[in-house]
Formats: C-alpha cells, structure tokens, sequence
C-alpha cells in the first residue's frame, strides 16, 4: 500500500463504520466514535510526516476498541451490521499497516512492536469468528464460537491434560528421544564408512518422504493400543530425517579444518568431540527441529488407527464422532501450543548452542 | 550413477534384514498350531511356514509384492469370473482386466486413483492461493508483519489433527466425496508453498534490484523477470515438501468417512487383520508419493535447466 492511498483507505473504513452505526438503533454513541475515526483519517492524511508515529495507531486502536464491543450486542439483522463489521476489519488493517511502518526501535518495545501486528491480525480473525458465528447462527456443532472453546479449555482441563500427558509425554516425547538419539548413534557408524554413506544417503531422503504415517496400522498391531505403539510410529517418523541430516552435518568440516586436527595428533574420537560434532549442529538442530513437527504428528494420527480410551488423537475421533466439537477445538489449540512450544524450545537451544553460524549471527 | 552400487548393496541388505526379521516375528503363531495340534515342529518347517503365512504378523517382501499385483490385476481385484475369462494374461486381457480394476472396491488401482485425485486437487489450490499469499506477503509490509508470522508457526503445530473434524463437518453439512479430502491437501500443502515462495521471491539481492531500477523497470517488470524466475528453486523445494503433505493429508482425511481411498484400505486392513492388504497399500502409497515427488523433481530439473539454473 502506497503512502498517498492510506488515508482514503481510512476514510473508507470510517465511512463503512459509519454506515453500520447509523443503522444501529441508539448508535449516537458510535456515531461519534466513527466521526473521531474521519478525523483522525483526515489527520493523518495532512501531517503524516510530521506527526509523532504511535499516536495515530494509539487512537484508532482505541476506536476498534469501542465499536466490537458494541457490535457484540448489536442486532445482526440490522441493515448495517455487515458494514459495520467490514469497517472494523479495515479499521484493524490500517492500524496493522500503520504499525507496520514505525521503525521499531532496539530492545524489548522493539520486539513487541513486532509482534503486534501478528498478534491484532490473530485476535481480529478470532473476533470475526465470534461475530459472524454469533450473528449466523451457526451451531455449535459445525463451527463453535472462540468463547466456547476457550470455556471448554478452562472446564475440562484435567481431560485435556491426561490426553496431553498419553500423547505427548509418553507417545510422542519417548518416541522422539529413542528415534532421534538411534539415528545419531547410527549416524556416526555410517560416516565412519564412506560406501554406507553414499548408499544410506539417497535411501534416507527417499524414505523420508513417504508417508510412514501409513506404518501407524502395523505398530498398533505388533505393539497394542498404549503408547508403545505411537511411540513405535514416532521412531519410523523421525529416524531418517534425522539421519540425513545427522551424516550430512558429520561431513561440514573443510578439509583444512581436519588437516589441522591431524598436525595436532587428535584421534577419531577427539576430532569428533571437538571439531565434527560441533560443527555439525547446525544440521543436527535442523533435523532436530523437523523430528519434533513430526513426533506430534506421528502420535496423533497413529491414535487414529486404535488407542486407550485417552489421548488427543482418541479425543479428536471420539468427540467428533459425538459432534462435541468445542472439546475438538480445545484438543487443537492445546496440540497447536504444544507444537510451537516443543519447536520453540529446539530453536532457542540451537541459539544457544549454534551461536557462532551465520544464520544466527546478526539478530 | 556412482551411488548405484552402495545404494543397491544398502536396499538390499534391507530386504535380507526383513526377511530374516519374518522368521522371529512369525514363528511364535506356528509353534503355537504346533502345540495344539500336538506335533513337533522342526526349525526347516517353521522357517517355511513363516514365509507364507495367511495372515503374518510380518509379511515377506514377497508375500507383498504378491498382494500389490492380486490387488491390482490379480484375482483378488478383478474376481474370479473375471479372472478365469482373462487367465492367459495377453495384452487383450490384461486390457480387459485393467479395464475391471478401475472400477472395483477391492482394487488398489481403484482406492489410489481416489486418494491421487483428491491429492492432485487439494495440491494444485493450495499451490496457487500459497503463491498469491506469498506474493502479497511480499508486496505489503502489513500482510509481512500480520500473516507472515502466522504461516510460520504453522509449520510447527500438527494441522493434520484438523482433518477429521474437517470430514465429518462437511459431511454432516452434506459435502462429502473428493472435496473434503482436497481442502485438508489444500492447506497441508498452502503453508510449505507460502514460507518457501516468499522466501524466494525475497531472493534478489539489492545490486539486482538496482540493476532492474537503472533499467526503469516497471514493478510488474520486476516480478516477471527477477522476482518470479529467482524465485523457482526455492517454489519447487517447497512444491515437493507440500505435495507429500498433500498425500498424507488425503489419506489421513480418508479415516472417519469410509468411501474408498489408501486411508480406508489401511484402516480396514487394521481392523480385519489382514496385514498383507495394510503392507500392500503401505506400499502403494509410497508409490504414489515416490511417483508425486519424482514427478516434480523432473519438472523442476526441466525447468531449471531452460533457466539455466541447473546446479
């Protein structure tokens, strides 16, 4: 979006808004709050250099604060009510965009300055949900609205926390650390031989991508409904990845580098714990981090092909078979955290550890 | 092909270690008849028996190379009457048979063309809506800030636990078929496409960029000729990543409502114990995903050779 187009893109919102409010039965109080909106447009529109940045964003945040609310209440049949919803959405654009160009500046503001548009965009798609589901009438059991999941989340914590803790803790977490700590273990056996490396390579690329979600049926029957099973199809999920990129990592280290660890008459063993090993973390973090999406993965779909009466993959099959579909969607956003923090905890080691490579250089 | 050696020794080391593998893992169940038929059993007859048990715990590699062709072209897809017109297999009848396979449930040939096409569909909208989110992305510093995140941290959550419910919505609401199967292979595949594409179209670094602003170059101009051609390693990275995804998707999303496809050949197979029939279509969805994957990866190699970006 161009600087010129910007204010009539807020003149459009506040008009919309404006639109929707005078529909609104004793909406003189929004009809103020959407003149302040055209104001504020015109405002920006004539010292857009000259005014202090934050302020803008600060007063229409402040509106998109005052209209949802009232639109929460509002009668969707009213003619407006679309209009007045567009306008909050455009109005939330804008801040976004506004937000968007402040250079944010360095430390902790700067990195919430950041996140913040990320973070408006998610809460004015969860409001939209919210509202459109509200004013539609849609029943809960096709789309539940954000306040009745989030509902469902506080009431059946316990429920959502042993399924978290079959899943996770026991199925995907085991299979996790035997599956990755193996293919580590045989990484250093292939590197060590150069014809196993060459034949063991493209094999590992090419069975890592099939779908080996599909073994999930043939675990379950060698090792029973409980968690050895999913933890059986988290080892089938993650080893290859990770062996690719273990052995690939092993062979970073220039010839030079090695050479030097020779004129210091280091042993295989040396070399590797001072030299190869380190070196190779990058790629090893890579795999580490492709495992830890996929172990979540492997343990839910495997519960899909049998489980104890426990587990988020149960859950989800089970609660959708009864249409609870607010039980489904508190398994999602709780499967969802979960995901991120797991990958999460994986980047910040490798920050930690990794420091030195250029990708982590420079933030 | 230099690997071609160390890549058959270590394919076939894997195929001498199933086959030994068979013996320990189908002997219990043999000893077992033994017993209750109260013979003796010798370590010759068991090893054997292991190899062409009914329903093993771990088939051979044969036993499932056997069930892909009897549930291709074999008996077992085609029906007996069928397969006893069309015995002497020459072309005419391996037409005829072909021609039966296609349209019978217990035919591989059938339940795969179900997953592929759902697979292809999903694929082809994810693409296309990840390369236009990607192109926005690129465009607008709001969408950067506000969508850009959001398709990152995709990445890392299990979306694949949204297709069930998916399904069974849809088909409540009375879609059901092919589509509800293509929308969970639309977004399995949308968020590799998105991150990968904008990362590409990112690519050109800032002397390129001059170079096309002493050309005055239009925008449009740019996009066509640096953004879009830089941008393809990285488009057909992600397009192999997401056309893989798009399978699983298909055939997790094939779970909960049974109307044909791999999935329900897999689920069926677990619930009847007949573990040849899950082996067999194991392998004919790592066919098809081999085949999907190889497919791309010769486009890309076309593609990138006319560019002469051939690595």
């Amino acid at each position: 979006m161009s600087e010129r187009r910007e204010p009539f893109t807020l003149v459009l919102a506040a008009l919309t808004a404006l639109m929707g409010v005078g529909a609104l039965p004793g909406g003189a109080d929004l009809l103020l709050l959407a003149a302040g909106l055209i104001i504020i447009g015109i405002g920006t529109g004539l010292m857009a250099d000259r005014a202090p940045a934050w302020v803008v964003p600060l007063a229409i945040a402040g509106l998109l604060l005052a209209l949802p609310q009232r639109l929460q209440t509002a009668d969707p049949a009213q003619a407006g009510f679309w209009f007045a919803v567009a306008g909050v959405w455009l109005a939330a654009w804008l801040l976004v965009t506004l937000l968007a160009r402040i250079k944010p500046p360095s430390g902790p503001a700067g990195a919430a300055l950041k996140l913040a548009p990320a973070l408006i965009f998610g809460v004015t798609l969860l409001w939209l949900w919210q509202t459109a589901a509200t004013a539609l009438q849609v029943p809960s059991v096709i789309l539940p609205t954000p306040t009745q999941i989030g509902a469902r989340l506080v009431s059946s914590t316990d429920v959502l926390w042993t399924d978290l803790v079959q899943t996770f803790v026991r199925g995907a977490l085991s299979g996790f650390a035997i599956g990755c700590g193996a293919a580590i273990l045989f990484a250093l056996v292939v590197d060590r031989y150069a014809f196993l490396r060459r034949g063991l390579l493209p094999v590992g690329n090419f069975l890592a991508a099939l779908p080996i979600i599909g073994t999930a049926p043939i675990f379950v029957m060698w090792f029973g409904f409980d968690w050895p099973s999913k933890s059986a199809v988290v080892v089938a999920m993650v080893f290859f990845p990770m062996l690719v990129n273990t052995v690939q990592g092993l062979t970073a280290t220039t010839a030079m580098q090695r050479d030097l660890m020779r004129t210091y008459s280091a042993g295989w063993w040396q070399t590797l714990m001072t030299l190869r090993l380190p070196a190779a973390m990058p790629f090893v973090f890579n795999g580490l981090k492709i495992s830890a999406t996929l172990a979540l993965i492997g343990a839910i779909v495997a519960e899909f092909f049998g489980s104890p009466t426990r587990g988020m993959g149960f859950r989800i099959s089970t609660e959708v078979g009864r249409l609870q579909l607010d039980m489904v969607w508190a398994e999602i956003a709780v499967s969802a955290l979960l995901g991120s923090a797991f990958y999460g905890f994986w980047a910040l080691l490798e920050r930690r550890v990794t420091f030195w490579h250029p990708s982590q250089r420079s933030r | 092909m230099k690997n071609a050696l160390p890549i058959l020794t270590v394919v076939a080391v894997l195929m001498a270690l199933w086959y030994v593998a068979v013996v320990p893992m189908n002997a219990p169940w043999e000893r077992n008849q033994a017993a209750m038929r109260g013979e003796e059993i010798s370590f010759g007859q068991i090893l054997t028996a292991t190899m062409n048990q009914d329903r093993p715990v771990l088939p051979a590699p044969h036993q499932v190379l056997i069930g892909l062709y009897e549930q291709t072209l074999g008996c077992e897809a085609v029906g007996r009457r069928v397969c006893r017109a069309t015995t002497p297999l020459n072309l005419e009848n391996f037409l005829t048979r072909l021609n039966e396979t296609r349209t019978s449930v217990r035919s591989l040939i059938y339940h795969g063309w179900v997953t592929l096409s759902a697979t292809m569909l999903g694929f082809i909208f994810g693409t296309g809506a990840g390369i236009l989110l990607a192109v926005g992305i690129v465009y607008n510093r709001a969408m950067d800030s506000s969508v850009m995140p959001w398709a990152i941290a995709s990445q890392t959550i299990p979306i694949i636990a949204l297709a069930p419910m998916i399904i069974v919505v849809l088909n409540s609401v009375g879609i059901s078929g092919m589509v509800p199967k293509a929308i969970i292979a639309a977004y399995l595949s949308f968020f590799p496409v998105v991150v990968g594409m904008v990362k590409g179209l990112r690519a050109p670094d800032a002397m390129q960029m001059d170079l096309m602003k002493t050309y005055s170059a239009s925008g449009l101009g740019v996009f066509l000729k640096l953004r879009l051609p830089t941008s393809m390693p990285y488009l057909f990275a992600s397009l192999k990543v997401g056309i893989a995804a798009a399978l699983v998707g298909t055939i997790v999303g094939e779970l909960p409502v049974q109307q044909g496809g791999l999935g329900v050949r897999l689920l069926s197979g677990s619930y009847y114990g007949q573990t040849v029939q899950i082996w067999a279509a194991l392998f004919a969805a790592a066919i098809l995903a081999a085949g999907l994957v190889g497919i791309v990866a010769l486009i890309e190699r076309r593609v990138l050779a006319r560019m002469g970006m051939a690595s």
